[in-house]
């Protein structure tokens, strides 16, 4: 018990759990957005998986760090015009895309990786983003280690947070994803595009996801692996339902779920002998189950989620 | 202040406020509109009126850009009176130049507050900051002109009908709306709603607002439009001043015949062939919850059940046809208790079942008309034998019932789907007077029917009181009860309250939830 309380003091431990917690809060907002306008985005796997290649393979190819970014998220909102048009006009079962999204945004992204390093042993590596060491405050006591040591990336996803509230909840765009995604009607009977609303909510929501992929391998690796990704998009979907759909929740979720997961790595240092291993990596799954089963049972869906709409038909 | 104490002079000399001249429209084979011409002079009020399917939405929704028509062309006049021919197919266009609807299904977002559905669509999109003090300025000021009020802070999905319907209205008139179009705006309201809201139209119209009003409540459309516009069949077929019509003039109008009036004969009450006592459903929503409530319907006697929708019509119906347990309570069928009630068992204990939503309730469309005829009684042996379908049988039953009942149709074997909803209704009251059941489940029987069709319904409900049976007629047409009903009762928050007289005022009073 004591070995519990002395890992939650650390500092090393709250930094760890925001670094997790980065690449699914980019996830959880891109999920957010498109949701709130009403359709469902399971391309969200491969996207993080195209994110994190298309980013690192732009800075290998010299673009620098912030151009690898833009990069990712340029190749993150392709993949959403990709699920955009086939579920928004053409209306095709936005379970089906997402998961066709998925698969070929995967094979894409490792095929342009095989192609391009065919005989390559071990991954080629970046200079990725270093931790933002800001003076003075980065020398305080607990906070200063744990929000100031983390890098740009963490930062601008903080600020997404910021912002996605801000457009969300205080902008006439916001409201407007907000009604399509609950009655399509109401948006087109006071003459805004239903289809316009939702594309560019796809297609923002996915450059969003892309980003945390670039996380992983400009921020959390230097390198990119086949498999890093690892569930982390299915988890933010899971993100999306615990924090109904708002910014703020959407932040504590991806904390919560950074914690659980650096918990479990150093449960499995202290504990290993005890317990096997793979109990410990199955803990922050199994204590989302729980956390989604108890917050969806009151979960206040978006009305029109999953629901295609066409133009002249009522 | 208000329009009624404006100068009311705009609407004394007469100008034109719209013009729609030679509207069609066809989908695939159906003509819906076929050169339709109409115009509406500014500060009218102008009824449309027609039966289901008469095209009247189609051409409201051509007016607003929803459809675009096939031909024809729509003009609408600016501030200044003069006509101008408005671009087709686009709601934009026809928001810009002033014309506003409210759609009989309501076109708000429900996760969002009034203040938001009014002004979304007027503010622009790219801003980063809104002004909302500005447009809630605004909106009070339409609020107290007109009347309408609305709680504008709350999300519309906590708002009741009446004052979302008002939210609807404000939409149009924030966007300063000169032609107000209302698709059957009162379905949903009760009857004293309802004339609250005409009151407040009349009183716009002198401040120079242009109505169009949908709707098939004759009661209505004499008491507040100006003129009467009847279609049928996609065709304008008559238009009069409201001071010269009268309800037979327009029913004949909109029908193409006279309707048969329903002859209704005084009758005494038999024995109770059903009981509820005490009975309690736990639904998931108020339209499914009841709330120990007592029920006894005679043989011999059509019981009205009167009510505005959602008040828990879904869990008398339910519970009467077997779909619910009650949760609390006893049923009683021809003083019998129904101790585990099922769809099954109700049925057995001879209660007919027309259900509510007749597509998907009442009929499999896949399987065929002779199919469904016979489908509530497969277990019959002039029907199967040791589980083998007697086609033939099958066939003649469907044969002799379709001409029974006037089933019209591509035929028998003919999927049900491919009917029309009056022949599907007929084909279920064959079905189910064939039983010759104790009691009559009757969940808004005549909903989207044609006056004629409506009428046939009614008087095979008679018909079975005649013969003995009860009738429980569960309608949000009040009209109708009124017309058929021996008692009323009236079902409001899943509690049953009876009408001591056929009074309508007195009924919408209750239904409204007001001391009597």
């Amino acid at each position: 018990m004591m070995d519990l309380l002395n890992i939650l003091m650390t500092e090393s431990f709250w930094a760890a759990s925001l670094r997790i917690a980065t690449p699914l809060i980019f996830g959880v907002l891109g999920a957010l957005i498109c949701e709130r306008a009403g359709v469902l985005n399971l391309g969200i796997e491969g996207i993080f998986v195209v994110g994190a290649m298309c980013g690192w393979m732009a800075v290998w190819l010299g673009t620098g760090l912030w151009g690898g970014v833009l990069v990712a998220a340029l190749a993150g909102a392709f993949f959403g015009l990709l699920h955009a048009i086939l579920t928004v006009p053409l209306g095709l079962s936005q379970h089906v895309s997402g998961l066709g999204i998925t698969l070929f945004a995967t094979s894409v992204s490792y095929y342009t990786y095989r192609t391009a390093l065919p005989d390559v042993s071990s991954p080629p590596r970046i200079e990725p983003f270093r931790a933002l060491d800001i003076p003075i405050v980065s020398d305080l006591p607990f906070f200063g280690p744990v929000l100031f040591q983390q890098t740009a990336l963490t930062w601008l996803a903080l600020l997404m947070v910021a912002l996605v509230w801000y457009v969300m909840n205080r902008t006439a765009l916001g409201v407007a994803i907000k009604a399509v995604g609950d009655n399509p009607d109401s948006v087109d009977a006071q003459g805004l595009s239903v289809y316009g609303l939702r594309m560019g909510a796809i297609v923002a929501g996915s450059a969003l996801m892309a980003l945390g992929g670039a996380f992983l391998t400009m921020s959390a690796f230097d390198a990119f692996f086949f498999g890093m990704v690892n569930g982390r998009g299915w988890v933010c979907i899971a993100l999306v339902i615990f924090a109904s759909w708002r910014p703020g929740k959407a932040l504590l979720g991806a904390l919560l779920f950074g914690a659980f997961d650096a918990l479990q790595v150093r449960l499995q240092t202290e504990m290993g002998a005890l317990v096997p291993g793979q109990v410990f990596l199955m803990a922050p799954y199994i204590l989302s189950i729980i956390a989604l089963v108890i917050a969806a049972r009151s979960a206040d869906y978006p009305r029109a989620l999953l629901t295609p709409w066409f133009k002249g038909q009522r | 202040m208000g329009w009624r104490q404006r100068q009311p002079n705009l609407f004394m000399t007469q100008s034109t406020a719209l013009r729609l001249t030679g509207l069609s429209k066809r989908f695939g084979s159906v003509v819906a509109n076929d050169d339709v011409s109409l115009t509406l002079e500014k500060g009218e009020v102008l009824a449309l009126l027609g039966e289901n399917g008469a095209g009247k939405t189609t051409l409201m929704n051509m007016l607003f850009g929803h459809y675009l028509p096939d031909s024809g062309t729509v003009e609408v006049a600016d501030e200044n009176g003069t006509l101008h021919p408005l671009p087709l197919g686009h709601p934009q266009a026809a928001l810009a130049a002033g014309v506003g609807m409210v759609h009989q299904h309501f076109a708000l977002a429900e996760n969002i507050n009034a203040l938001d559905n009014i002004t979304l669509g007027s503010e622009p999109l790219r801003s980063f900051r809104r002004n909302r003090n500005r447009a809630k300025t605004k909106i009070e000021g339409i609020i107290e002109r007109s009347g309408l009020s609305a709680p504008l802070n709350v999300p519309v999905g906590r708002l009741s009908v009446g004052e979302r319907q008002r939210v609807e209205i404000l939409k149009a008139l924030y966007r300063d709306a000169r032609i107000l179009v209302l698709d059957e705006p009162t379905a949903v309201l009760t009857p004293q709603e309802a004339d609250t809201l005409f009151d407040n139209i009349k009183a716009m119209t002198k401040d120079g607002l242009s109505v169009i009003f949908i709707s098939h409540k004759l009661r209505e459309v004499l008491a507040f439009s100006d003129r009467i516009a009847v279609l049928r069949h996609g065709k304008k077929v008559g238009e009069m001043a409201t001071a010269d019509a009268d309800e037979k003039v327009i029913a004949r109008m909109m029908v193409g015949a006279d309707t048969p009036k329903v002859a209704r004969t005084e009758m005494a009450p038999g024995a109770p062939v059903l009981k509820l006592s005490n009975v309690s459903v736990e639904g998931r929503a108020k339209r499914d919850t009841l709330k120990s409530v007592n029920l006894t319907v005679n043989a011999h006697e059509i019981l009205g059940i009167a009510g505005i929708s959602g008040n828990g019509q879904s869990g008398l119906a339910n519970v009467i046809s077997g779909l619910a347990q009650p949760s609390a309570g006893t049923i009683t069928v021809d003083e019998q208790d129904v101790p585990k009630p099922s769809p099954g068992t109700m049925v057995k204990a001879g209660i007919g079942r027309i259900p509510e939503d007749r597509h998907h309730e009442g009929i499999v469309g896949a399987m065929s008309v002779a199919e469904n005829m016979v489908i509530e009684r497969l277990d019959d042996p002039a029907i199967q034998s040791r589980g083998l379908l007697k086609r033939d049988a099958i066939q003649a039953n469907a044969e002799k019932l379709a001409k029974a009942y006037d089933v019209r149709g591509p035929g028998v074997t003919a999927a049900s789907r491919l009917l029309s909803g009056g022949n599907i209704q007929k084909l279920i009251l064959a079905r189910v007077f064939e039983r010759s059941p104790r009691l009559i489940l009757a969940n808004q029987p005549t909903r989207g029917l044609d006056m004629g069709a409506a009428a046939e319904v009614g008087r095979r409900l008679l018909e079975a009181r005649e013969r003995g049976a009860g009738v429980v007629l569960i309608s949000e047409d009040l009209d109708e009860i009124l017309g058929l009903a021996d008692r009323i009762v009236v079902i409001r928050d899943g509690n049953l309250v009876e009408a001591i007289s056929h009074d309508r005022e007195q009924i919408g009073l209750i239904m409204a939830g007001e001391p009597a």
